[in-house]
């Protein structure tokens, strides 16, 4: 029997935009097992990236309940949660988001410095996060000396680099082409299956999603499928 | 440390506009420096000025002379230990920048009343023997080039002898004198004041001031008040104070220095506080979506806050340490006008906690924004 390692129970997420509260995701139930390899689809506007947001510990629910790894991560406080994420979740968006004065290994190295590990070991694993991807020989190229999927495989290496349990990827292929995006998918998909890693990913892409082990929809705020492996 | 190179980073994000305002900080420190050197340098004569010694002069100013008949009179009042007198001169040597202070003295009274100052017995009689010998400290010997033995000529501002036109004078060296705590006192020179007297066409019999020693420094102020009483209603009434006192007054004859000085530091430091606040906050609101990285990494609130501030402090500290530099570096250009060579440690010090505290300002505004950034916000450029 697989085990969830996230689990949302009656889950909604509201937010006040001037006068006017707007209900993003409604009462919703969704369960993700170790290992699993999710792709949330669905149309704009359907509550994609705060659902993930919401399970990387990003954001709070209005209502709900959300457990990762059996920890309640809607009960923790501010500093609470960024001591969580730090520790539990790697993150890669669409544009990268890699701090632009810094090296690609200084970026990598950013998780690490919250925490005990010596510089040599920090150094060390940098360096087996930038062979992962890839890009060790680029580890000295700062992100605009690299192009477009180079700079997503350093932020995949920085999003594993501290060894989370859960990946969470937000559009990762959307500003890519075509053969980069088959690339940085290969990668995430090496990461499930070779690392053991749990990857939830959003995507508009059917053929970005069609590298997940499951398929979720989602549209005006609640799941409107059964789980589907791909 | 391990953030030094994050932190060092950010700092260098636009390499323009940094070094610009680091040239501000710098320009504003150097100034600092500077100032606060000389207006401790200037300072430095008060804060020598010993505590059982009286000042007394002519109520009416400084510049008006005192009848050396009152030395007698001033000697027996109670509590008082010694009396010495002197007169200001108003010397210069060849050149108007070539000032030295010269005062006509009687020597013996004159090291009594002020042991700090030391000189050889064999070359204090030598003055006492000769007409015109004058005893010159040791920086006056080394800036001028003088040694024992030499005819000095000496132009006096104030006066004349011979006739009204003559106003140079010619000493004999016949040695040196030292203050050992404080070399920088010795760019002077004493002669006898008889010789002074004898010579100059006019104010024959007086002095320009008393220096009174007293027995109990806690008796000082009564000690002064009763020689005032003893002069009181006179045609010279004299104005009593301690040295320190007297330092100050002197001091502001040439302006309220400390004012001054802590006007124009005040004046600069408000507009550094706005140029480095706002070139603070311009480059946090740049890099928004790079603080909610940090934080979605597991930066906290207070953690961003700190990088922040670190920043600020990086930046205003390495400023503020090439600029106390330069100060430091220009600082012995400056001692033919005030005597001091060093860039006193007291100013480096206060330099120094005034850049952490303009870090701490600067850095506070941008730092309590990037605290409070919603990292989902953030991210949706919101």
């Amino acid at each position: 029997m697989s085990e969830a390692i996230v689990s949302l129970r009656g889950v909604s997420k509201a937010y006040v935009r001037g006068k006017q509260s707007v209900e993003v995701l409604q009462s919703l139930d969704l369960d993700i097992d170790r290992g699993d390899f999710v792709a949330l689809m669905g149309p704009s506007g359907s509550g994609k990236t705060t659902l993930l947001n919401l399970i990387g510990g990003l954001d709070q629910p209005s209502a709900g309940s959300i457990s990762v790894s059996g920890q309640r991560i809607d009960q923790l406080g501010r500093g609470a949660l960024a001591k969580w994420r730090a520790a539990n979740v790697g993150f890669v968006f669409q544009f990268y988001n890699l701090l632009p004065m810094l090296s690609a290994e200084r970026n990598v190295e950013l998780p690490l410095l919250l925490t005990r590990l010596s510089k040599a070991e920090r150094h060390k694993r940098v360096a087996i996060a930038l062979q992962v991807v890839g890009l060790d020989d680029r580890a000295r190229h700062k992100p605009g000396e690299l192009s477009g999927g180079q700079q997503q495989r350093v932020a995949i290496a920085r999003a594993i680099v501290a060894d989370p349990t859960l990946l969470i990827c937000d559009e990762p292929t959307g500003d890519l082409d075509r053969k980069t995006a088959d690339e940085v998918l290969r990668l995430l998909q090496t990461l499930n299956r070779d690392h053991g890693k749990t990857i939830v990913m959003v995507t508009h892409d059917p053929k970005a999603a069609e590298y997940a082990t499951h398929q979720r929809h989602l549209d005006k705020g609640a799941l409107v499928d059964e789980p589907t492996s791909a | 440390m391990k953030h030094f190179p994050l932190i060092w980073a950010s700092l260098w994000r636009k390499r323009t506009r940094t070094i610009l305002t680091l040239l501000s900080i710098v320009i504003a420190f150097l100034l600092f420096g500077l100032l606060q050197g000389v207006n401790a340098a200037f300072s430095r004569g008060v804060e020598m000025a010993n505590v059982d010694r009286l000042v007394v002069i002519n109520r009416i100013a400084l510049t008006e002379q005192l009848p050396s008949a009152f030395m007698t009179q001033i000697e027996s009042v109670p509590g008082v230990k010694g009396v010495a007198y002197a007169t200001w001169f108003g010397a210069y040597y060849q050149e108007q920048k070539n000032f030295i202070f010269a005062a006509p003295v009687d020597i013996d009274r004159y090291l009594q009343v002020v042991p700090e100052v030391t000189a050889a017995p064999d070359q204090v009689e030598a003055m006492k023997r000769t007409r015109t010998g004058a005893l010159v400290g040791l920086e006056a010997m080394q800036k001028f080039g003088w040694k024992v033995g030499d005819k000095i000529p000496l132009h006096s501002t104030i006066w004349p002898h011979g006739t009204i036109n003559d106003l140079d004078w010619t000493f004999d060296i016949v040695g040196t004198y030292d203050f050992p705590s404080d070399r920088s006192q010795t760019m002077g020179m004493f002669f006898n004041h008889d010789y002074f007297d004898e010579a100059r066409l006019y104010g024959k019999g007086t002095v320009g001031w008393y220096l009174v020693r007293v027995k109990d420094p806690t008796q000082a102020a009564e000690v002064a008040k009763n020689i005032d009483a003893l002069f009181a209603n006179s045609s010279n009434e004299t104005k009593t104070q301690s040295e320190k006192e007297f330092s100050q007054s002197f001091l502001k004859q040439f302006g309220d220095i400390n004012f001054i000085v802590n006007a124009i530091i005040g004046a600069v430091f408000f507009t550094l506080l706005f140029l480095t606040g706002n070139t603070m906050m311009q480059s946090v609101r740049e890099r928004i979506p790079e603080l909610a990285i940090l934080k979605t990494l597991g930066y906290t609130d207070r953690g961003v806050l700190t990088l922040v501030l670190a920043e600020s402090l990086l930046l205003c500290v390495l400023a503020a340490v090439i600029g106390l530099g330069l100060a430091w570096l220009a600082f012995p250009a400056l001692k033919p006008f005030i005597g001091v060579a060093t860039l006193p440690t007291s100013v480096i010090i206060t330099g120094l906690a005034a850049a952490a505290l303009l870090a701490a300002i600067v850095g506070l505004p941008p730092g309590l924004r990037a605290q409070r950034l919603q990292i989902v916000d953030a991210l949706a450029g919101r």
